[in-house]
């Protein structure tokens, strides 16, 4: 009897160390992947800078250096002439700056009036604005062609700004957030006589404020990075946008041509984005796992 | 109700939103439709005064397009392929995630990384990888540069490809879109998918673990059909993204949208939209709405076959 219960806690000690041996082997292979698919996304942004400062003629080596053996900062000056950055940067903040203002106004004003507002029609009204999220863009995109060269707006900056001020997304966004405001905070204003404005701007605003940040991170960064439509209807240099200065200033990409000066462009592009990444990450990470849109 | 006499105010702040709604939003929905029954329409014969005729005109000259096939083609395939190789990696990257404690915010940053980033200027990152920098490939071997991705297939005993440059192949064009696919849709996928896995309610893994359950059929068993429907949402944006696909190849391959001296090469559906809007409004707009069929379809298919194998 005695012998039998020692066997059985043999067989537990066993069987606990090699769950232990397993556990950590489990660990070593969990962290050993995350570190490698790391590496993999990281690579490019790596490679990105390192290519940047190297000189033509370092970078041409058949066997490529992992550290720029010179740092040639100068490629940084000769892309910010090459492809016109300033202008560039100048015109992209300009839009982006003018037409983020002027949608979290409309959003705001919007998004209160579905939420705390009666009026007649309103759940089918926003249920049409919901599906209109369904159609892809390019559906509007070549209505929206002939809306312009009919306004003649072609290569002016308000054909950049107006048609896409308003978006059914953020004010979905920003209502579900007011909703979450008591209704009382509302009525108790109304009865002492504070205006719709200004319970707006003192307390839905302050209270809305984390998704109101999402949305401008988001709006602006969809104007740095908007390419299709700038190409369309804004080709001339006055009115280029960042990307497709960018685009047009390094047409090629493959065989001998200047790479590094092209990754410093690259890299001078990013740069903006990533800093607002570092100091916004949450508010990004947020509006984008409601979203599923790019930019 | 304190609100009902100031009905008229409601509609006030509405009035920017929808003004603007209406003409860029729903006149283009009823306009596009139109226009795609209008054989041949531009803008500027139109604003001559020319009148057009009615018809199938459209649809019928877009899929009789010599690269109306390719162009379909390139564009399904880049879909089947990086939707499910991007998707398992995310679920696998999310539940590596989740289980780890140590590094574990640090690790999610670098896996949001490639989100904040402008597709057009890092597909030029991309397009420096894979490039081939030097003579013709194989002439002059002291001058020639095999480019980095090369260079690490090196390391294995592969002989370095012509993946981008002139004269390089199909297949291997859409192997670089794929890995650049693949990486950028990486990060929103894991995201989700994180964020559904730390919702899930840990007893399930307890009692699982009480009974001995070995990893992978928890994995099986417990995390995918609890995961089902976000991998649903996430396999069908994947799909509607990769209908979509346009700057990725742009960003590589430039307006072209192929390796020089083959142009069109990897052209896609909106690549055809947009380069016909300037020229023939009728049928980009007709290509447009063939686009939004064939969304349309999948992702009812999509939904039909998730919803027997999702759980609630």
């Amino acid at each position: 009897m005695e012998k039998i219960v020692t066997m059985q806690e043999k067989d537990m000690q066993k069987v606990t160390s090699t769950q232990r041996v397993v556990k950590v082997l489990v660990q070593i292979a969990v962290y050993g992947f995350l570190g490698i698919m790391a590496l993999v996304t990281l690579f490019p942004f790596y490679w990105m800078i390192i290519s940047s400062l190297k000189s033509l003629e370092e970078y041409r080596l058949p066997n490529p250096t992992f550290i720029p053996k010179q740092w040639m900062f100068t490629n940084y000056i000769k892309a910010f002439n090459t492809a016109n950055l300033g202008s560039l940067f100048v015109n992209t903040m300009f839009v982006g700056i003018i037409s983020t203002v002027l949608s979290l106004v409309i959003t705001v004003l919007a998004a209160f009036a579905f939420a705390r507002l009666e009026f007649k029609g309103k759940n089918l009204l926003f249920a049409g604005l919901l599906a209109t999220m369904m159609i892809p863009g390019e559906m509007f995109t070549i209505t929206n062609y002939q809306t312009v060269v009919q306004f003649g707006w072609l290569n002016k900056f308000v054909v950049l700004v107006v048609p896409f001020l308003v978006s059914v997304f953020y004010i979905y966004l920003l209502r579900q957030n007011f909703l979450q405001i008591p209704n009382e905070l509302y009525l108790a204003a109304k009865v002492d006589g504070t205006s719709d404005l200004k319970y707006l701007w003192k307390v839905m605003i302050p209270l809305a404020l984390p998704t109101l940040i999402s949305i401008t991170i988001l709006k602006m960064m969809g104007s740095w990075n908007s390419y299709m439509w700038p190409r369309l209807v804004a080709n001339d240099a006055a009115h280029s946008m960042i990307t497709n200065g960018l685009r047009n200033a390094f047409t090629t990409t493959t065989g001998d041509v200047d790479i590094p000066v092209q990754m410093a462009a690259v890299a001078l592009v990013s740069a903006p984005l990533f800093l607002v990444f570092i100091f916004f990450r949450k508010y990004i990470m947020k509006g984008v796992s409601r979203s599923g849109i790019k930019g | 109700m304190v609100n009902s006499k100031h009905k008229w105010k409601a509609w006030l702040y509405l009035s920017p939103a929808i003004i603007l709604l209406l003409i860029f939003t729903v006149w283009p929905i009823i306009n596009t439709v139109q226009l795609a029954f209008m054989e041949n329409y531009d803008i500027m014969q139109a604003l001559g005064g020319k009148k057009f005729t009615l018809g199938f005109g459209n649809f019928v000259s877009v899929l009789q397009y010599d690269g109306f096939l390719q162009m379909l083609g390139t564009t399904v395939l880049l879909c089947v392929i990086t939707v499910p190789v991007s998707t398992m990696l995310a679920l696998l990257i999310a539940v590596c995630l989740n289980s780890i404690k140590f590094l574990n915010r640090f690790l999610q940053t670098i896996f949001f990384l490639p989100y904040v980033t402008n597709s057009i200027a890092i597909g030029m990152v991309f397009a420096a990888m894979f490039n081939i920098i030097g003579n013709v490939p194989g002439l002059d071997s002291s001058l020639v540069s095999w480019g980095i991705f090369n260079d690490l297939l090196g390391v294995f005993g592969i002989k370095p490809i012509n993946w981008i440059n002139m004269g390089s192949g199909y297949w291997e064009n859409i192997f670089v879109m794929v890995v650049y696919i693949v990486w950028n849709a990486l990060p929103f996928k894991i995201l989700i998918l994180l964020g559904a896995l730390q919702s899930v309610n840990k007893q399930y893994y307890d009692a699982a673990k009480v009974d001995g359950t070995s990893r992978a059929r928890t994995f099986w068993r417990i995390t995918v059909p609890l995961l089902s429907p976000m991998i649903t949402y996430v396999v069908i944006t994947g799909f509607i993204g990769g209908f979509k696909e346009y700057s990725s190849i742009v960003g590589i391959f430039g307006d072209t949208m192929g390796p020089p001296g083959n142009p069109g090469q990897l052209q896609t559906m909106v690549g055809f939209i947009y380069d016909s809007i300037k020229k023939n409004q009728g049928k980009a707009s007709a290509a447009a709405i063939i686009l939004f069929a064939i969304i349309l379809v999948v992702t009812l298919i999509n939904l039909k076959v998730s919803k027997k194998n999702t759980h609630y």
